[in-house]
C-alpha cells in the first residue's frame, strides 16, 4: 500500500527529548534535522545523537527521514554515510537545485550501499526545492534518480531567492507550489508542501494546509506537534468521499472478476483516473483510521 | 594519535547529559557520575559509559557525567562526541 | 515486628506509635464506619468589648494561654507567599514554649525556617496535606521529628478536626482583610487570596481563634468568609504575606505539546464515557495537562450546547471564563488560584466559596466531591493496582501534597489520572509506588501519551474505550513500554524508620513514609 505522507514533522537532531517523544504525536513522517536547526558547532554532536537514536528506537508507525547538510558542506557526506550505516533509509536533501545535486547523492548512496552490503536503491531521496533555480528545474529533479520518492518545497529560502517576503496570502508561492506539484505528479512521486513558521497563527496555517490539499500536495512539512492534527484533518477525506471511493473499487473488482472492461457506476463511466483517485482516498481514509 | 586534550558534549536540558572527557590526566580511568536519577539508574548509566569506552578502546582519562535524565542512547552519543572532540584537540 | 499489620493494599502499618496512639489500618475506600460524636468547643464567656484588636502576636499567644504541648493550626491559601506560620512559630520559640504540634492545611518551601524550630524542640509534631521544598527533604531524610508527620487529604483534615482527633488549641487565620471585631474576608487587601475554605473548619473547632491581618477594614468586613462569632482576637501586622507568592495574574492553558496531547486524549476518553451531558459536574487538579482537559471539553460543550452544573475545587481564571460564558452554572471554590478567580468570587454570586469540609469531608452528611461526575487527577507514580502517589518523589522525598486527590477520586463517577508515561527518565507506571495517597479501587483510568489503561473493575469503561479505539492497553503494557525506553529503575532504598503516616480520608492509615537514605 502506498505510504501516507500527510505530515512531515521536523525535529532538531540535537534534542534527545524530542527525538524520543516525536512519535507520540503520530506524524506520518519525522524529519530529523541536521541542517538549519543545528549550529555549526553542534553538527558533530547532533549527528552522533541521531546515529545512536536510529540504532536504538523502533519508530514503528512513522517513516523516518533525516535532513542532512548539503553535500557541498564539510558535513553532508559524513551525515549520509553515518546515518545510513545506523539504519536511515530516507534522505531529505536540502537545496536541491539541479538534477546533478540529486545524482551526486545517488552516487554516494550507491557507494555506501555497496560498502554496507545492502541492496542498491534501498535508500530513497526526497529532494527539497528551496530556490528559484530549483523550482525551474523541478521536473528534472523529480526524475533525477530512481530513488526519488518525492520533492518538497521550502518557502523561506525560496522567497529570499526571488526577492520577496512570505505573506499570509501566499501569492508569492503560488506558481512555485503548482510547478512542484506538477513535476511530482508527472514523475509519479509525492509533493510535500512548505512549513508554516508562525505556530501561533493557527488560522493562517489552516488556510495554507487547505490550499496545499487543493493544489495536489501529498502532505505538508510541520515544525510543531500542534500543527499535525490540523493537517491530518484537512487531508482526511469526508465520509461521502470514502463511501463513493469504496463503491468505485468494489464495482471495478466485480467487473474484473467478470472479465468486463469498461464499466459504469451511477451512469458514469469508471476509468483509470477515477480508480486511481478512489484508491488514493481509501489510502487516506485507512491512514486516518476511518477504515 | 596521542590524546592530550579535553572534550565536552551535551547540555543540561531535561533528558540530556553533559559529558566532559579529560585526557590530560594520566592517573587511570576515573568516571564521576552526577545524576538526578542516580538512585534508580546509576548502574545503567555506568554500563552505558563502559560500553562506549570499550568500543572506542579508551582505558584512561577523567570522565565527568552530569546527567539530567538522559536515556542510554543519549549518554552513549554524548560520550562519543566528547571523546572525538578531545581526540580532535577541540577545546569546546 | 508484631506491632506491624498489613492493610488492604498490602502496606505494612504500625498498630501503635508513641505520641500518636493506636492506628487503624486502611481497610478499603468505603469500609470504615466511624463511631462516636463530633468534638465541641468550650462555651465562651460573654464578650462585651467593641473591638478585639490586641497589639501583637505575642500578646495573642499569651491571651490564648499558649503552653507546652499545644496544637496550633494554619491554612495555606497564601501558598508560597505566607509569612504567618514563620512569624507565629518564632514568637512561640522566644516565649520558651516547646512541644508544639503544627496542624497546617499545607506547607510550602517558604516554611523552611521551621527546620530550626523542629531541631530546637519548639515543634514536635506536624500534620499537613503536603510539604514542598527543603522542609520536606529534611523531614524525609533526617529523623528530626520523634513523631512521624501525619499527611491528610483536604477532606481528611476537617474530618480529623470535627471528630476531635485533632484538637486545635489555637487557630491562626491569615486574613487578607478583617475588621476590628474579627470578621474576615479573602477578597480585599494586598494579599487577597479569594476563598478561605481551608480555614473555616479550624475557626469553628479551635478553642481559640486569632485573626492576623495587614489590611484592617471598617466593620463589617463584607463579604464575610469567617465570622466574628468564632474569633477571639485580631492582630494587625505590617505584612502577612507576599502577594507574588500567593496568586498569579491568570492561569493559562499549557503550550507544552506533550501536556496538550495527554489532555486531548483524556478529553476524548471523558467524552467517550458519555458523562459530558447536560448538567454534568467537573473538577481538574493542578498541572498543565489537567487544565488542558478543561480546554478541550470546553470546545465540545460549545459545539453541542451542553451546560455543566458546576466545576469545583481550586478555581482558576479558566474555569471563571467558562462560568461567565455560561458553560457552567456555578463554581464551588475552596481556594482561588489566580487574580481572575478572586475577582470572580468577589463579584459573581454563582461562584461560591466552600469550606474544606463542605468540599471533601467523608464524615459529614455529604460533601461536594460526592457530587462530581468527572475528576481529572495528576500522579507522580501509579502502580499496577492503580494506587497513586502524589506525595513523595521516586527518591522517597516528600515533595508534593495529598490535596483533594483521594477525596475526589472516591467521590466522583469517573476519576482519571493524566500523566506523562515518563518524567525525565522516570516511568510513572511502576511495580510498586514509593507511597500511596489514593487507593487504586477509586481510580478508573490512567491516560498517558503512549496509551490508556483502564482499571479492570471498570469493564464498562474498558468496553467503551475499546470500541472508540482510544489506544487502550493493560497497565502492565504501559509499564513495559516505559521500561523498554528507559530501562528498569532500581527500587530505592529506605530505612525502616517511619517519618510519616499517610492517613486515608476516613482516618485509617493507608501508608507510611520511610526515612529516605
Amino acid at each position: 500500500m502506498k505510504k501516507l505522507r500527510r505530515t512531515m514533522l521536523f525535529v532538531p537532531a540535537n534534542n534527545p527529548n524530542m527525538i524520543m517523544n516525536a512519535p507520540v504525536f503520530k506524524p506520518d513522517c519525522i524529519i530529523f534535522d541536521l541542517e538549519d536547526a543545528i549550529s555549526l558547532k553542534e553538527k558533530d554532536s547532533a549527528r552522533d545523537l541521531l546515529v545512536e537514536a536510529l540504532k536504538t528506537f523502533e519508530y514503528c508507525n512513522c517513516e523516518i527521514f533525516a535532513r542532512v547538510n548539503p553535500l557541498y558542506t564539510p558535513f553532508g557526506k559524513d551525515d549520509v554515510r553515518e546515518l545510513v550505516k545506523a539504519g536511515l533509509r530516507n534522505v531529505r536533501l536540502p537545496m536541491s537545485e539541479t538534477d546533478e545535486d540529486i545524482k551526486n547523492l545517488d552516487v554516494l548512496l550507491t557507494e555506501i550501499e555497496k560498502d554496507l552490503g545492502i541492496d542498491r536503491g534501498t535508500v530513497k531521496i526526497l529532494g527539497a526545492i528551496e530556490t528559484a533555480k530549483g523550482v525551474i528545474n523541478a521536473e528534472k529533479i523529480a526524475v533525477a534518480s530512481s530513488r526519488m520518492l518525492g520533492i518538497s518545497f521550502g518557502a523561506e529560502d525560496f522567497t529570499r531567492t526571488i526577492g520577496s517576503e512570505r505573506s499570509r496570502e501566499g501569492e508569492e508561492l503560488f506558481v512555485a507550489r503548482c510547478k512542484i506539484v506538477l513535476a511530482a505528479a508527472a514523475a509519479g512521486i509525492d509533493a510535500i508542501d512548505t512549513v508554516y513558521a508562525d505556530i501561533e497563527d493557527e488560522e493562517g496555517f489552516e488556510r495554507e494546509a487547505q490550499s496545499a490539499r487543493k493544489l495536489g500536495f501529498a502532505g505538508k512539512s510541520v515544525i510543531h506537534p500542534r500543527q499535525i492534527g490540523v493537517v491530518h484533518s484537512i487531508f482526511t477525506p469526508s465520509k461521502e468521499e470514502v463511501y463513493r471511493a469504496l463503491r468505485v473499487i468494489s464495482a471495478i473488482q466485480e467487473a474484473e472478476a467478470k472479465g468486463l472492461g469498461v464499466i459504469a457506476l451511477d451512469g458514469k463511466m469508471i476509468d483509470g483516473p477515477i480508480v486511481d483517485k478512489a484508491e488514493r482516498i481509501v489510502t487516506l481514509a485507512k491512514g486516518a483510521g476511518l477504515l | 594519535m596521542e590524546i592530550t586534550t579535553i572534550g565536552r558534549a551535551g547540555t543540561l536540558e531535561s533528558n540530556d547529559v553533559m559529558i566532559t572527557v579529560d585526557f590530560t590526566k594520566d592517573d587511570g580511568l576515573i568516571i564521576e557520575i552526577e545524576s538526578i536519577v542516580a538512585a534508580q539508574f546509576e548502574e545503567q548509566i555506568r554500563a552505558a559509559i563502559h560500553e562506549v569506552l570499550e568500543d572506542m578502546r579508551i582505558s584512561k582519562g577523567h570522565i565527568q557525567v552530569v546527567d539530567k535524565g538522559a536515556l542510554d542512547f543519549a549518554i552513549k552519543a554524548r560520550l562519543k562526541t566528547a571523546i572525538k572532540r578531545a581526540e580532535g584537540g577541540n577545546q569546546s | 515486628m508484631s506491632n506491624m499489620i498489613k492493610n488492604a493494599i498490602n502496606r505494612e502499618i504500625p498498630k501503635y506509635i508513641e505520641g500518636i496512639g493506636e492506628l487503624k489500618a486502611f481497610g478499603g475506600a468505603f469500609a470504615y464506619n466511624p463511631e462516636g460524636k463530633k468534638a465541641a468547643t468550650k462555651i465562651p464567656k460573654t464578650f462585651t468589648g467593641k473591638n478585639k484588636i490586641i497589639e501583637n502576636i505575642k500578646t495573642s499567644l499569651e491571651l490564648c494561654g499558649i503552653k507546652n504541648g499545644m496544637t496550633i493550626s494554619f491554612h495555606h491559601h497564601f501558598r508560597n507567599g505566607d509569612y504567618l506560620v514563620n512569624m507565629v512559630v518564632e514568637e512561640i520559640d522566644k516565649m520558651g514554649i516547646r512541644d508544639i504540634t503544627l496542624a497546617a492545611s499545607s506547607l510550602q518551601s517558604i516554611h523552611a525556617p521551621l527546620i530550626d524550630y523542629i531541631k530546637k524542640g519548639v515543634i514536635t509534631g506536624i500534620q499537613t496535606s503536603g510539604i514542598r521544598g527543603k522542609l520536606g527533604e529534611v523531614v524525609s531524610r533526617e529523623k528530626i521529628l520523634d513523631k512521624p508527620i501525619i499527611i491528610r487529604s483536604h477532606g481528611g483534615r476537617p474530618r480529623a478536626i470535627e471528630s476531635g482527633e485533632t484538637k486545635i488549641d489555637i487557630a491562626f487565620i491569615a486574613a487578607p482583610a478583617a475588621d476590628a471585631y474579627g470578621n474576615v474576608n479573602g477578597v480585599e487587601g494586598p494579599t487577597a487570596c479569594g476563598a478561605m475554605g481551608y480555614a473555616m473548619t479550624d475557626a469553628e473547632y479551635a478553642d481559640k481563634v486569632v485573626v492576623v491581618t495587614d489590611y484592617l477594614v471598617p466593620y463589617p468586613a463584607c463579604p464575610i468568609s469567617i465570622t466574628q462569632t468564632l474569633v477571639d482576637y485580631v492582630v494587625v501586622v505590617d505584612e502577612i504575606g507576599n502577594p507574588k507568592g500567593i496568586v498569579s495574574d491568570a492561569t493559562r492553558i499549557t503550550k507544552n505539546p506533550m501536556e496538550l496531547l495527554i489532555a486531548q486524549k483524556a478529553s476524548e476518553a471523558i467524552i467517550t464515557s458519555g458523562l459530558i451531558r447536560e448538567g454534568f459536574s467537573f473538577q481538574a487538579g493542578s498541572g498543565g495537562a489537567s487544565l488542558g482537559v478543561a480546554h478541550f471539553l470546553r470546545q465540545k460543550m460549545r459545539q453541542e450546547g451542553i451546560t455543566g452544573s458546576f466545576a469545583a475545587g481550586g478555581i482558576t481564571g479558566y474555569l471563571v471564563d467558562m462560568l461567565e460564558e455560561g458553560l457552567f452554572k456555578s463554581l464551588l471554590d475552596v481556594q482561588c488560584f489566580d487574580l481572575k478567580a478572586i475577582e470572580s468570587i468577589k463579584n459573581n454570586p454563582n461562584h461560591m466559596e466552600m469550606s474544606a469540609s463542605f468540599y471533601a469531608n467523608p464524615h459529614n452528611k455529604g460533601c461536594v466531591a460526592n457530587q462530581l461526575d468527572i475528576m481529572v487527577l495528576s500522579a507522580t507514580e501509579i502502580d499496577l493496582d492503580f494506587n497513586v502517589n502524589v506525595i513523595t518523589g521516586s527518591n522517597g522525598i516528600v515533595m508534593g501534597a495529598s490535596g483533594g486527590h483521594s477525596d475526589t477520586a472516591a467521590g466522583s463517577k469517573l476519576s482519571i489520572v493524566v500523566a506523562p508515561l515518563l518524567r525525565g527518565r522516570l516511568p510513572i507506571v511502576v511495580d510498586e509506588a514509593t507511597n500511596v495517597i489514593t487507593p487504586g479501587e477509586t481510580i478508573d483510568a490512567v491516560i498517558t501519551e503512549r496509551g490508556i489503561a483502564v482499571n479492570p473493575k471498570r469493564k464498562d469503561l474498558l468496553d467503551l474505550f475499546k470500541d472508540a479505539k482510544l489506544g487502550v492497553m493493560s497497565i502492565y503494557d504501559l509499564k513495559e513500554i516505559a521500561e523498554k525506553l528507559v530501562g528498569k529503575p532500581r527500587k530505592i532504598e529506605t530505612t525502616d524508620e517511619i517519618v510519616g503516616l499517610i492517613e486515608y480520608r476516613d482516618g485509617t492509615i493507608i501508608d507510611t513514609i520511610r526515612r529516605a537514605k
